[in-house]
């Protein structure tokens, strides 16, 4: 296998596996909250463009039926799965995006409830007052 | 830690890549995930829910138990941040107010601010003066992204679309709309109650939906059973059934978004805020 099509064949994990672990060192190394949550979103949209990439098919168009609007009478030709791209991840990961703004609404509550508590969002001062009190 | 996190990430990163080649490649119709159960669900959708959007008929019928426990999912997100952030507006004692014939902010503590008054307008703490541009083309945006978000759900059937995007770009037009004017303008127009009963409308929707075909027939869900209610075959009452349900997604979807925007914005006083 040449590089060319190693490349061409694997490029999209990559991007995605770069995008996941950019993610991921903002969720591990970061010290503000907000910073964290940024992370996260980051993470999640990266499982979700891999998802949607594992659903394309060479040659295949988006998943509605053609000439499908006349309840199928007018589809006088076998449908080919192969002519169709795979709707499950985008199935899948449709309702993953409206999750998922979903519970970042209540990560940043939860950001909103530190920052009235402690008056602060970053890490290492949130966990020294901690100390304090304790 | 920074150091630490670089070390675990670069490791991670460099074994994720390395066993990509074991992954298929892009865009390969032999691809593991394109051969088990997607093939019956493109071949079949048409003869069995006449829905031609495989996405919509999938999402709504084939595994429609997934879409009813994600609307319950958005459900509890928004109460999560109703509960953690809510705190009643009668402890808001510190109020602005504009006179508007000459301009001046006066402070108004405890009671004492001038009820229905018209030289006085209420301000938030960290009011600027309203763009006029910015104000108009939003007013007339507004009525645009919510026809469009209508059709979007409507023609979920036929084209992209269904009950979750339309849901959101009706919210976000109702949040560009407090965005645009302010949060009180927009909670007189829809409020926090109007928002959360609607939530729950939009969940009692769908899983009203489900139940009534248990009553009628024998399962939960299965929209076929709705056939005599709705004067049609049984193929067709399933594609309307989608349709229901799809309304009952759009409407909860909408309220959660304005729910949880009115919560954040004003960090739960929905007195002032963005």
């Amino acid at each position: 296998m040449d590089i060319v099509s190693l490349i061409a064949a694997k490029a999209n994990y990559w991007t995605y596996v770069i995008l996941l672990m950019v993610g991921l060192y903002a969720m591990v190394a970061k010290n503000n909250l907000v910073k964290k949550i940024v992370g996260m979103v980051i993470f999640q949209t990266a499982v979700i463009l891999f998802y949607v990439s594992i659903g394309y098919k060479k040659g295949g168009t988006l998943p509605i039926i053609m000439h499908g609007h006349d309840h199928g009478h007018g589809v006088e030709s076998v449908i080919k799965a192969a002519d169709y791209i795979n709707p499950l991840p985008h199935v899948l990961m449709l309702t993953a995006i409206v999750v998922g703004v979903a519970t970042l609404g209540v990560a940043l509550a939860l950001a909103i409830k530190v920052y009235q508590e402690y008056g602060t969002l970053e890490e290492d001062e949130i966990r020294k007052q901690i100390e304090l009190k304790g | 830690m920074k150091i630490l996190g670089t070390i675990t990430i670069l490791l991670c990163g460099g074994l994720l890549i390395f066993f990509t080649s074991d992954f298929p490649d892009f865009g390969d119709p032999k691809s593991p995930a394109s051969i088990h159960l997607s093939p019956y669900f493109i071949e079949h959708t048409l003869e069995d829910t006449a829905v031609p959007n495989i996405v919509t008929s999938v999402l709504a019928d084939y595994r429609s138990y997934d879409t009813m426990f994600e609307t319950t999912v958005i459900l509890t997100a928004g109460l999560a941040c109703f509960l953690l952030l809510r705190i009643p507006t009668k402890e808001v004692t510190r109020r602005y107010y504009l006179h508007e014939p000459t301009g001046v902010t006066l402070r108004f503590d405890g009671d004492r601010y001038p009820k229905g008054s018209n030289v006085f307008k209420r301000i938030d703490s960290n009011w600027v003066p309203y763009d006029i541009i910015i104000n108009f083309t939003c007013r007339l945006l507004i009525h645009f992204i919510q026809i469009f978000a209508l059709y979007v759900v409507a023609h979920g059937h036929y084209s992209p679309g269904g009950g979750f995007q339309g849901g959101v770009v009706i919210g976000a037009s109702i949040i560009l709309f407090a965005i645009s004017s302010n949060l009180r303008a927009s909670i007189k127009r829809l409020g926090e109650k109007a928002a959360a009963i609607f939530t729950a409308t939009g969940v009692f929707i769908y899983a009203g939906t489900g139940a009534l075909c248990m009553v009628i027939g024998e399962h939960f869900l299965n929209y076929s059973f709705l056939a005599p209610l709705l004067g049609t075959d049984r193929i067709m009452a399933r594609s309307h059934g989608i349709f229901i349900v799809e309304i009952g997604v759009a409407v909860a979807v909408m309220a959660v978004m304005i729910w949880i925007y009115y919560n954040l914005s004003s960090a739960g006083k929905q007195d002032e805020g963005l």
